[in-house]
């Protein structure tokens, strides 16, 4: 059985029917007046996982993670975190700790004294204390910045000091509000790293909100993509990536060309596709619906091959014309228009500095991609 | 030549503020100072020396020696005037408090509230501006009086059987100054409560501060600014307030505007009640200054 995506995951509790999970959502619902930000919601977090929520604004991915931390009750369901109902437990005594989206620093107080405030709430001796801030500040980096206030330090840094100061009473879960959110590109993409690296180190469960994919792409054991209040798929990157549920999640997640035909047969594992776009597709797909159904094949476009001559292996291929060309210098996007006016991407990585069969603007082209190139999606 | 205009509108434009300040601060100041250092005559001007440029230099020197400082002798030996000062104080600074108190809610559930209603609500703190300082607390008088308003509304409820005596008593001059002052603590604070962030609360939350907790680690310190400027702003007029311990209070409210008011105009000692002014504002105002600069340069220092 081949894998999807380039990664071998050991960590997978979510294909073991017998593990217990760790954060349970059961039919949670939560409404404001009329609006209904999470819609009959049911979730499961398993121990350790770095869990990403993912989607647009207003999407109600926030509102999941205020309930956890107890600054929203659910109008209806149940959150269980390690078999405990959360039900009218105030956030001062649930075992999670929140990173929020703005840091939240006490602008009173110097780095040291926002990190130990958590610890002084519990009552920790004060030796304790001084040991447990020194250990967190070394883990960030900002041991020379204990005694700076918050507007002395730079955006990196604050979050970092936000991030010691909700790791330091060693919640059971964490808690990250668009974490990377304020900081800058290159930044973010170094961070993302060092935050993996804590979460190993720390051992600690993680659920993270985000509206950046390739955060959550890059960070999460599994995403769970949200719309509208609802989950529309819960999976690991290269699943949500390779095999989308829905047309939704596949427009989502990165770029994706959908053919919308009709199921013409299927034999031996394959089903043929008749699109509008004057070509049959063939697709590899066990589970089809019967023949005369709608369906999309949704194709990734990495995975079309472009060239100026019809490809003679080619299982599926279509003629168009270069509409447009984008290079970006470790790949180059073509767009190519079908004869019945959709747009068809294509990108090809420059794994050569030169290539012999170059194209230009206006030229005739074909696409071409294999039997597993793609889904079938029936939504 | 339009560089130089401009050249010279800046400078005046940096002026304009000083010359103000020299003008309607300094030079008033330096002549009360002057007056508080002459001896009380039967005349007009009632005190000597008297200053005549046209009578040249030598008089000016001998009008220099006229100079005493009997009357700041004069009012420590009374201790009608450094009780009078004491009291003043201890009736600001409860007054102070007490608005603190009341103003610091108002001011919270203000910040706190719908963004659409702010600015009602601002509307309504600022509405009481719109009638003259002084009909307001001859209101007061109606009310608080032995058979004015509360006392006969009190007597409706059944709560009372012989009327209040609030008239004229220190309670009266709280009421009235909290009732007179409140807008200018709820605005400072309303001002540094409004902008606080307020994650910061659920952050404190979070890190296991019950709300009330919160409310003391994080809100009140940040609020200290809004503090101070609102106490000011209620202390110092209240120090030196004159109608509303002269219409809400006894005859035996002993405060300096009234002390000074007596000087000035019953006794006709101009020198003594110039003395009196002089002395208010290094007793007051100087320490302030100092307290202004100390919170001036810890401000510097934290930042």
């Amino acid at each position: 059985m081949k894998s999807l995506g380039s990664i071998r995951r050991t960590f997978a509790p979510w294909t073991n029917a017998e593990a217990k999970p760790f954060i349970t959502f059961e039919n949670v619902t939560k409404t404001f007046g009329d609006f209904t930000a999470v819609d009959n919601l049911s979730l499961t977090i398993y121990e350790r996982e770095f869990f990403a929520l993912l989607g647009a604004s207003g999407c109600g991915k926030s509102t999941l993670l205020r309930m956890l931390a107890g600054f929203e009750e659910p109008t209806s369901g149940r959150i269980l975190l390690d078999g405990q109902d959360l039900a009218g437990i105030p956030p001062y005594r649930r075992p999670v700790n929140m990173m929020f989206q703005s840091y939240a620093l006490f602008p009173h107080m110097n780095v040291e004294k926002n990190i130990a405030f958590g610890l002084k709430q519990d009552g920790m001796p004060k030796a304790e204390i001084e040991k447990r801030v020194a250990d967190m500040l070394k883990l960030v980096k900002l041991e020379q910045f204990a005694k700076r206030k918050p507007h002395q330090l730079s955006g990196g840094q604050r979050q970092r000091v936000a991030l010691a100061r909700s790791v330091a009473k060693r919640p059971k879960v964490l808690l990250l509000d668009e974490p990377l959110g304020a900081l800058d590109k290159k930044l973010r993409e170094e961070t993302q790293f060092e935050l993996m690296d804590l979460q190993q180190d720390l051992g600690l469960t993680f659920m993270v909100v985000t509206h950046d994919q390739e955060e959550a792409m890059t960070m999460a054991d599994r995403i769970a993509i949200m719309d509208k209040g609802e989950v529309m798929q819960v999976a690991t990157p290269a699943e949500i990536y390779e095999a989308p549920s829905s047309r939704f999640v596949a427009d989502f997640v990165g770029s994706v060309n959908l053919f919308e035909g009709k199921v013409a047969g299927q034999d031996a594992g394959r089903v043929k596709i008749a699109t509008a776009s004057g070509f049959d597709i063939q697709a590899e797909e066990s589970a089809a619906p019967p023949a005369g159904e709608t369906v999309w094949y949704a194709v990734r476009p990495e995975k079309i091959r472009i060239s100026s001559q019809r490809p003679e292996t080619a299982v599926n291929a279509v003629e168009g014309e270069v509409w447009d060309i984008g290079y970006l210098g470790d790949m180059t996007v073509y767009n190519v228009k079908l004869a019945n006016g959709q747009i068809v991407r294509s990108s090809q990585l420059n794994a050569h500095r030169t290539t012999a069969d170059p194209l230009t603007w206006n030229d005739r082209a074909w696409l071409a991609f294999p039997a597993d190139a793609g889904v079938v999606l029936t939504r | 030549m339009n560089r130089l205009v401009s050249a010279i509108a800046a400078r005046l434009t940096i002026i304009a503020p000083y010359l103000w300040l020299l003008v309607f601060f300094l030079v008033p100041f330096l002549i009360v100072f002057k007056i508080s250092l002459s001896t009380t005559v039967t005349a007009m001007p009632p005190y000597t020396p008297v200053f005549d440029l046209a009578e040249g230099w030598a008089a000016l020197v001998e009008g220099l020696r006229d100079f005493t400082h009997e009357n700041y002798l004069w009012l420590w030996d009374d201790p009608l005037y450094v009780n009078a000062y004491l009291n003043s104080v201890r009736l600001a600074a409860i007054s102070t408090a007490l608005t603190l108190l009341i103003g610091y809610p108002m001011a919270y559930a203000m910040a706190r509230a719908p963004s659409s209603l702010r600015a009602v609500l601002l509307m309504l703190v600022i509405l009481p501006f719109w009638t003259s300082f002084l009909i307001r607390v001859y209101a007061w008088i109606g009310i608080l009086r032995p058979e004015g308003l509360l006392n006969q509304f009190l007597f409706f409820l059944g709560v009372i059987d012989r009327p209040l005596v609030i008239m004229g008593t220190d309670t009266a001059i709280y009421i009235g100054i909290v009732y007179s002052y409140l807008p200018f603590m709820v605005l400072p604070l309303y001002a540094t409560l409004e902008k606080m962030d307020f994650s910061l609360i659920e952050a404190a939350q979070d890190l296991g501060c019950t709300a009330a907790g919160a409310f003391w680690k994080i809100t009140v310190p940040l609020s200290v600014p809004g503090i101070i400027a609102g106490c000011m702003l209620v202390f110092i007029p209240a120090v030196g307030e004159f109608v509303i311990p002269d219409l809400l209070g006894g005859s035996q409210t002993l405060m300096i505007g009234r002390t000074l008011w007596n000087e000035f105009f019953a006794n006709r000692d101009w020198p003594v009640a110039s003395a009196v002014a002089i002395v208010l504002l290094l007793v007051l105002v100087v320490p302030i200054m100092f307290f202004q600069q100390a919170q001036a340069r810890a401000q510097e220092r934290g930042r």
